[in-house]
């Protein structure tokens, strides 16, 4: 199953992103020192994946 | 033979052997000087009240002093007096630079079919390429004397076919706040010796490197596993690097590897002095075909990273101390199971929970959330508000973060409760591996 990626908006800040795979969900917080969140820029980069707009 | 008379002074000679000791005066130091023949004294006569003080030197002294001659309170010894210690060892405190070298913490689990970090904390595998290659990670107690876990990866269909690009590797990765004292980008830079133990069923030449991420720069070395399915203990020193800083901060600058499978395009280039990396430096000498049958597994315990060229003792630190070191890069707060504790949660809203959590321990970097969702495995108790997961996270920092629930929940704006889990399934960990 691939994984799903989204922007999570609060208060209309983006404020993670949320990372979906079957039943297992992950929050990445916008920081480049997180290995998942320098790992995405760098696929988006790579044109890899895409980040869906938060609900 | 005659007697001779010398006037009034007195004989002049004596026939030899003819005085009596009763007949002989108390001789004075005036009639003993020159040197006396050592026939002349007694065998074991000499007290050191007969030896001036400091008067015996070195070319006086037997050759080696035996251990009986030492015994009792030594004097205190000048550390710039002492030769022939080895340079640059750690004598005291901590010596070992890896986290979990000893294999001690699991704490995702102690058998998975999963790549990366899934079994021991802060070693995980790593696979590029690679078709057909499965191997079930575990959290192993076959070890050698001294120790009482090892990372075992166990081979469960082969890679018929080695490929150029393949490539697969168990890693561990330091932080470069952790290496200043390596003192790299200097004339000062200093060795540092890696030792560890392993057993595979595959014997051959392995390659062991070190990469650093922050100037792409590397070095390699080879061990040889001799005898399958035994336990051997292997020492790698490698040289300093006088280029190539090793950033003070708290992000990834060395990975220590430990070559399993690997493809003809890591291999070409010699690599044993620090360089540019290039994919033919990855690897240079590695001839072990490892991963080519299922009988293939290697274990690996004991890692030790310490300056210097000498391989002391494995540092062997408590189980407490490795976990808390552990949990600066993962963290469980929940693992399965109804009414365990997740935390304190109140209605911020109508319909929204925010439960605020303080990590055990400052975490390296704002973590990543994972958890598990499903129908109803988490619940506000006291209002039995059930909901399936969060919804978010926010104001992450190293040391704590919000967890809110905006959907599912319905209650009273400023209501508070306990938030516990419901499912056997329901997990939640926090991550901040390098």
């Amino acid at each position: 199953m691939a994984k799903q990626y989204q922007y999570v908006n609060k208060e209309s800040e983006v404020v993670c992103i949320k990372v979906e795979e079957g039943n297992k969900v992950s929050f990445v917080p916008i920081d480049t020192a997180n290995t998942h969140y320098a790992k995405i820029l760098k696929q988006v980069a790579d044109g890899d994946i895409t980040i869906a707009e938060a609900d | 033979m005659p007697t001779n008379i010398n006037g009034n002074t007195g004989i002049d000679k004596v026939q030899d052997g003819t005085v009596v000791s009763a007949d002989i005066a108390t001789l004075d130091a005036s009639k003993l000087t020159g040197s006396i023949a050592a026939a002349r004294i007694a065998n074991n006569t000499i007290d050191s009240a007969h030896i001036a003080s400091g008067a015996v030197d070195d070319a006086h002294l037997a050759t080696g002093i035996t251990a009986s001659k030492l015994t009792g309170a030594l004097p205190a010894i000048s550390a710039a007096s002492l030769t022939n210690v080895p340079k640059d060892v750690t004598v005291g405190g901590r010596k070992n630079m890896v986290i979990n070298g000893a294999m001690q913490v699991a704490q995702r689990g102690t058998s998975s079919t999963s790549g990366g970090y899934a079994t021991v904390d802060r070693f995980f595998t790593y696979i590029e390429s690679c078709e057909q290659l499965a191997v079930t990670q575990t959290q192993s107690t076959d070890n050698p004397n001294g120790f009482g876990s090892s990372y075992k990866l166990d081979v469960t269909t082969a890679e018929t076919a080695t490929e150029a690009n393949d490539q697969y590797e168990i890693v561990t990765r330091l932080e470069g706040q952790d290496l200043q004292h390596l003192q790299h980008n200097s004339s000062g830079a200093k060795s540092v010796t890696l030792s560890f133990w392993v057993r595979s069923s595959k014997t051959g030449t392995y390659c062991v490197a070190l990469y650093k991420r922050d100037t792409t720069r590397n070095i390699t070395s080879t061990y040889a596993i001799s005898s399958a399915n035994t336990w051997e203990k292997k020492t790698v020193t490698f040289a300093g690097d006088t280029s190539g800083a090793i950033d003070n901060d708290a992000n990834r600058s060395l990975d220590i590897s430990w070559k399993l499978l690997i493809g003809s395009n890591f291999t070409g280039t010699a690599s044993t002095t620090w360089g540019s990396t290039t994919d033919a430096r990855s690897a240079n000498g590695h001839t072990a075909t490892w991963g080519s049958s299922t009988s293939d597994d290697f274990y690996l315990t004991g890692v030790q990273l310490e300056l210097g060229s000498t391989a002391t003792d494995f540092e062997h630190r408590s189980y407490g101390e490795e976990l808390v070191l552990c949990q600066r890069y993962y963290q469980i707060l929940v693992d399965g199971g109804a009414d365990k504790a997740v935390g304190t949660g109140f209605y911020w809203s109508s319909n929204e929970v925010d439960m605020h959590h303080r990590f055990d321990g400052e975490m390296r970097a704002a973590p990543t959330l994972d958890h598990v969702v499903g129908t109803d495995y988490y619940r506000m108790s006291s209002s039995a508000d059930s909901f399936n997961g969060f919804s978010g996270i926010q104001y992450t920092t190293t040391r704590s973060c919000n967890m809110y629930i905006s959907a599912y929940v319905s209650g009273t704006a400023g209501y508070t409760s306990d938030i516990r889990s419901r499912n056997a399934d329901s997990f939640i960990a926090f991550t901040a591996e390098l």
